[in-house]
Order: C-alpha cells, then structure tokens, then sequence
C-alpha cells in the first residue's frame, strides 16, 4: 500500500449521541430510564436502567405475617393486582396444605379475568397513545372504570384489592355484583370492536407495529418471555392451560397464539385475549353457586362478626389471626400464575413460623425489559417507544 | 382638510393600513384562541369526555384563563442555550403566521395587499415557516429539541415540492396567481371536484406543513417529548403554540381559496346565496379545520422515514402526474384560461 492512497481515503467517524430517555419521559411507562446511544434517529444500544421504583417489597414481607404480607402484592404490578395476591395466596396455600372452597375458587378465576381485562385495556391504550393515536386511552380508561367499579364493590378498593386471601376470598360478593359483570360482559366485546375499528385495520397503527420489534420463538425463549409477549412469537404457553390452577381446568377457553412476534402481533394476541377473557367470565359467572367464600378452619380465616359476639373461641382466634398470624410449615413453594402480563411467580420459603422466611418474586416484565435492545437494535426511535409499548411493562413489579 | 384628503396623506396610508392590518389580526386572534378551545371541545366529544366547561359559561372564558396562566409564566432560558436566537424563533414563527394573511380575500376586494403574485407569497411564507423551528431546536441546545429540528426541516422540504406541485395545477386552471382570480375562477366548479386527487393531497400536505397529527414528528410527544419547543416556557412557548394555530387557520383558508371556492356559495344557487360571502368563507375554513382535529382524534403518528416515503414516491409522483395529466387536458381540450 502506498502512501498517498491512504490520504486519498479520509474516514470520519461520527459520534453516536447518547439521549436519556426517562425516567421522565411521556412513554417511559412510569419510571423507566433507557439510555439509548442513537446514530440520528437509528438505535444503536438500549440500555435500560432499573431500581428507581425500588421499595424492598421482597425484604419488607419477611417482617410481616402472611396476611399483612398480601397487600404488598397489589402494589407490586398496580395495573393488574389481584392476579399478583393470586400466586402469593396460592403459594401459601399450597405450604398450609389446605385448598379454598369451590365458591372462592370461581370468584379467584373471575376476577383473574376481570383483572386480565383491565390490564390489556390499559396496556392497549397507552400502547397506542405511544404511537400518537390518542383517542383509544381515553376510551380505555372509560371501561376501566366499570371494572374498577366491581373491584370496589367486591373488596372496597378501586386498586389495591387485597380480595384474595390465603383460603379463600376476603368476602362474598354482594348481592347484584354478578348480575352486573353479567351485563358488562354482554357489551363489553362491542367495545373491543370500536377499538379495534381505530386500530387493527388502521394503516398508520400497521405501520408502526409491523416487523417491529421481532422476537423468534427461540430469542422469546431465551430471554425468559412469557405470557402474550411468548404467545406473539408463535409458543403456545399458557399456565392456565399448561399447569391449570383455580377454575381454569373446568372452563373452556382459546390460547391465541402469534405468527410473527412482532409489535402488531402482541397487539392482536391481547385483543384476543380480552375476548377469551369474557368468555371465561361468562362461564365463570354460570358456574357459580352460592356456598362458603374461606375455608371453614378458623385457625386460617377470621371468624364471622356475629359468630365473634358470642363465641369465646371465635374471639380469640380472630385475636390470634390479627396478632400473630398462623404459622405455616416449614417448606418451600414455587407457585406461578398467568398474571395478563405472564407468568409471575412467589417463591415461598417458610421456616415454619409465622412469617415468610424468603419471598422471591418473579417479576413478568422483568424478563421482557431487558430483552429491549434484542428487540430495538436497528430501529428507529418511534420504534423503540412501540416496543416499550408492546412489551407491557410497569415498573411497580420490575424494581420491586 | 377632508376625511379623504387626510387619507391621501402618508400618515393617512399609515393609519388606514394599520387599521385594515388590526381588522385581520384581531378577529384571526381571537379565532386562534377560540380554535384552541373548539379542539378542546372536539376532542372531548370524540374521547368521550367533556372538556372545558369551568371557565365561563360552557367553558368559553377557558383560552383567557390560559393566555392569563402563560404570560404570568417565567420565561425561561436555559443556561447552554443561544439567548438571542432562543428568543427569535418564537417571534419569527409567530410573525410569519400573521404576515401571511396580508394577502388572504375573504370576499371580493377584502383583502389588504391584492397582489398579483398572491400564491407565491404565501408559499414563500409558510416556507420560512421552517426557519422559526430550526432556530428554535438549535438555540435551545437539547438533544430533543435538535431532534425536533432536524424532522421538522426533513418533513417541510418534503412536503412543500408537493404542494408546490399542486398550486401549480390550481394555477395552470385559473391562469393567475392572484387568490382573488383563484376563487373567482371557481363560478361553475370548485377546484376540489375536478381536481380531487390533488385536493386530498393538498390537505394531507397541509397536516405535514403544519405539523399536525398524524405528521407531528417534530413535537413527537412520546418519542422526543415536545420537540423544538421542549425548552421553551411562558410567553415564549405560546408564540409557537398561537403560530401553529395560526398556521392551520392558514392553511385552512388556503385550502378553502384553491379548492373549495372561497367566498362562493354551493352551486351558486339561490337560497345558499342569500349568505353572505365572508360567512361561507368562514364556514368553509371551520370545515376544514375540523378535519384538521377529526385526524388527530383518529390516528396514530407516522414514523420519520415513513413520512418521507409518503411524501418523495407518494405524493410526489401523483402530482406530478396530475399537473401533467392536468396541462394535457387543458391543452388539447382547449380550455387553457385566456389571460
């Protein structure tokens, strides 16, 4: 090589810049703080950075009994919290060897699916706002306050339900209430038709979500998918069906399942699932039948008000119940549910007293969060908020 | 001295240009602060909710209480920023969507300048537009605003050769650039009907040159947070704001002069021109603009680089073909306007 050929040939090499997306972003999806080193509009590396929401809910429920430990659960992922009580309640269950009664059982499956329905609302939404539609939200959060309206009339709060308890429900639902989710549930797939009508078609909303974000079945698998994000990328895994629990074995119920595992396909797979979801609470609601709501052991649930004001015995377990707690055989569980957002699962460790000794929970959008740059590489940044959308994460249940 | 001879005088010119200058800008102010409200309310319906309704009866006080709220704002400059420029583009935006509607007839002889090169003018100007948004993403001296800057120059040059081409087949119909001869040529037609294609395309353009949804990129909320203004505040920020409302105003009025008639009643028949010209004028420009919001309720945004395919092997090639299609016709037809 010769001399002037090299200084014939000038390479310039321009500077990626780094933007700090987050945590206050409008489609951070709360606190999260992606740095993403862009090459103009192009991403180049996504580097997502956690523990902002941090809370140490996992040190603060080894210092609380069983019962107090339930509610941590409804703060965790806040969009869908009864799924998340739902495997904490059963992980316990599971250790004490006892089993709700069958009442409890069908309430449990339809408020799983009612929460399934609240959360892929919002996710939906918000996903589509991402992309600049902004109508869809609104319409969204419209439905979602039906749904809000049962949660307060089944357990008091609009959010942080607490509903669902070790050995049952914390009471039965009020006269009307199934009535009322009946009627919901007849109107409520003509809505997911108007959403639909702004979306699925739409070719503005195709452009942004098609062949964006692919994940293969093998990338989905090695990156611990799960839930709609693995059903997306064409893996029919669903723990209601794989592992039943609750109801789930006695009602009949679709798992859609994608082709592409794209943005558009995860998008369709909740749409999907929001219509099963309904069928199931349709079902659930036939199925139900008026009986206990706890198991009739009052060393696990509290005693009725009226049996406390005349029994010696119930007054002092509901005493014992509200101090100590019960105390759970030593053991450990691992006990995963299908949360709307995938599998989320309690790892119960129990040293045989009254308090967990370990509880290690897995986090569903955890796994799904650090597969962003798998998934943003090479797209554009409008791309990368879609897929931030798409993904279904909320940073009560990442950061913990 | 009498009235008209004062008014013969400099000063005279003076003060009666300024009067029919006021006489534009102060119904278009007020019409920019209610279009703020109008797509409050709009929106609302379409969202199922109900908007402003606090402020006044129906809420109609609302925009006062907002324009209130902003000059009452700090100003505020941000330390790695170019305070001179930062403090132009806000002014250069605001002004240039106000000196566009010097040449704007609402009805015949309503207008300030009545120049034969009307349409010239107004591209000039809504092309200079850009220049405000540029300044604005570079002096602030953030990466989001410059990212701002950056789409909204790409997707101003790529929509204007576009409508370039457009106004250019208006033109070749009437033989004039004057917007008076514009409408005026629309007796029998309105432009939208024989020339529809080039009418839609006109319209989607104008959503672009105004960065309005599905093409509002530069101010991307959930991608670069708001764009060129992320830096801006107060007084500062709502010359952009009112400049953009402006701008669809504009755009609407535009739209309304080169395809839809103007001041000219539907088919000029009877009972629709009992109405007065500047009511159809007006009517025709609260059409468009809601349009304008109907879009922005319904779709999601374009993503940057589908936006310049849109724009360079969309719409480009389409009017291109039209204006030739259009000269084609016009010329073996023989129906080239005799000027």
């Amino acid at each position: 090589m010769s001399e002037p050929a090299e200084k014939a040939v000038k390479t310039v090499q321009i500077d990626s810049h780094a933007i700090n997306f987050g945590p206050q972003h409008p489609a951070a999806h709360g606190v999260l703080r992606l740095i993403l080193e862009m090459d103009g509009e192009v991403v180049e590396r996504a580097d997502p950075h956690i523990g902002l929401l941090h809370r140490g809910t996992e040190k603060l429920i080894e210092y609380k009994t069983y019962i107090q430990a339930t509610p941590y659960f409804d703060r965790l992922d806040y969009v869908s919290p009864m799924t998340q009580e739902h495997a904490f309640v059963l992980a316990t269950e599971k250790l004490l060897g006892i089993e709700a009664p069958e009442r409890a059982k069908w309430i449990r499956t339809l408020f799983s699916e009612i929460t399934r329905v609240l959360n892929h609302l919002l996710n939906l939404t918000t996903y589509a706002l991402d992309c600049g539609a902004i109508t869809p939200s609104l319409w969204g959060f419209e439905e979602r306050e039906v749904l809000m309206e049962f949660h307060e009339a089944a357990c008091g709060a609009r959010l942080h339900a607490n509903y669902f308890r070790p050995g049952g429900v914390a009471k039965d639902l009020p006269v009307g209430l199934e009535e009322r989710i009946a009627a919901w549930a007849e109107k409520f797939p003509n809505f997911i038709d108007d959403l639909e009508g702004l979306l699925t078609s739409n070719r503005i909303w195709k452009q942004r979500t098609v062949d964006i974000g692919i994940m293969t079945p093998e990338q989905a698998l090695a990156w611990g998918f799960s839930g709609p994000c693995i059903r997306a990328s064409g893996i029919p895994w669903d723990l209601r069906r794989a592992q039943p629990y609750e109801m789930y074995d006695k009602v009949a119920f679709k798992v859609p399942v994608g082709r592409n595992g794209d943005c558009y396909d995860r998008y369709l797979i909740r749409i999907a699932e929001m219509r099963e979801s309904v069928s199931i609470i349709k079902q659930c609601l036939a199925a139900m039948k008026p009986g206990p709501v706890k198991v009739q052991d009052r060393k696990f649930t509290p005693p009725t008000r009226r049996e406390m004001k005349r029994s010696m015995e119930a007054l002092i377990h509901h005493f014992k119940l509200y101090t100590e707690g019960f105390h759970v055989p030593a053991g450990a569980s691992y006990t995963a549910v299908e949360a709307p957002k995938g599998e989320f699962g309690v790892y119960l460790v129990s040293d045989g007293t009254n308090r967990p000794y370990r509880c290690k929970i897995r986090a569903t959008g955890f796994a799904h969060l650090q597969a962003i740059e798998t998934m943003a590489k090479g797209h554009m940044l409008a791309d990368a908020v879609a897929i931030i959308g798409s993904i279904d994460i909320v940073f009560g249940e990442i950061d913990r | 001295m009498s009235m008209s001879a004062f008014l013969a005088t400099p000063l005279g010119v003076l003060i009666l240009t300024l009067v029919k200058a006021l006489l534009f800008l102060v119904p278009l102010l007020i019409g920019v602060a209610y279009l703020t409200y109008a797509e409050r309310k709009v929106l609302a319906a379409m969202q199922l909710r109900k908007g402003p309704n606090v402020v006044g009866p129906f809420g109609l006080f609302q925009p006062f209480a907002d324009a209130i709220k902003m000059l009452m704002k700090e100003t505020i400059l941000p330390a790695g920023a170019n305070r001179g420029l930062f403090l132009l583009a806000p002014m250069l935006t605001f002004a240039l969507a106000m000196i566009a509607w010097a040449v704007i007839p609402v009805n015949p002889g309503w207008v300030n300048a009545n120049i034969n090169v009307g349409i010239l003018y107004l591209f000039a100007i809504s092309s200079l537009g850009v220049y405000g948004v540029i300044i604005a993403g570079w002096a602030s001296n953030s990466k989001y605003a410059f990212l701002g800057a950056l789409r909204s120059a790409a997707q101003m040059v790529s929509y204007e050769v576009s409508m370039g081409f457009v106004i250019v087949t208006v033109v070749l119909c009437v033989g004039s650039l004057n917007l008076t001869a514009v409408v005026e040529a629309q007796r029998n037609w309105w432009f939208c009907i024989p020339l529809f294609p080039m009418f839609v395309v006109f319209f989607i353009s104008t959503l672009a040159e105004t960065n309005r949804p599905p093409f509002d990129l530069p101010e991307g909320e959930s991608e670069i947070v708001a764009g060129f203004f992320v830096e801006y505040s107060s007084m500062s920020f709502a010359l952009f704001f009112l400049g953009e409302y402006a701008n669809m105003i504009l755009m609407s009025a535009l739209t309304t002069i080169l395809f839809l008639g103007g001041w000219l009643a539907p088919f000029g028949l009877a009972p629709f021109t009992w109405i007065p010209g500047p009511v159809w004028f007006i009517a025709k420009i609260c059409f468009c603009l809601f349009v304008f919001l109907w879009v922005r309720a319904t779709f999601p945004r374009y993503r940057y680089d589908q936006l310049m395919r849109l724009g360079w092997k969309v719409f480009l090639p389409l009017s291109l073909f039209w204006l030739v299609l259009t000269a084609g016709v016009l010329e073996f037809a023989g129906w080239l306007p005799v000027t």
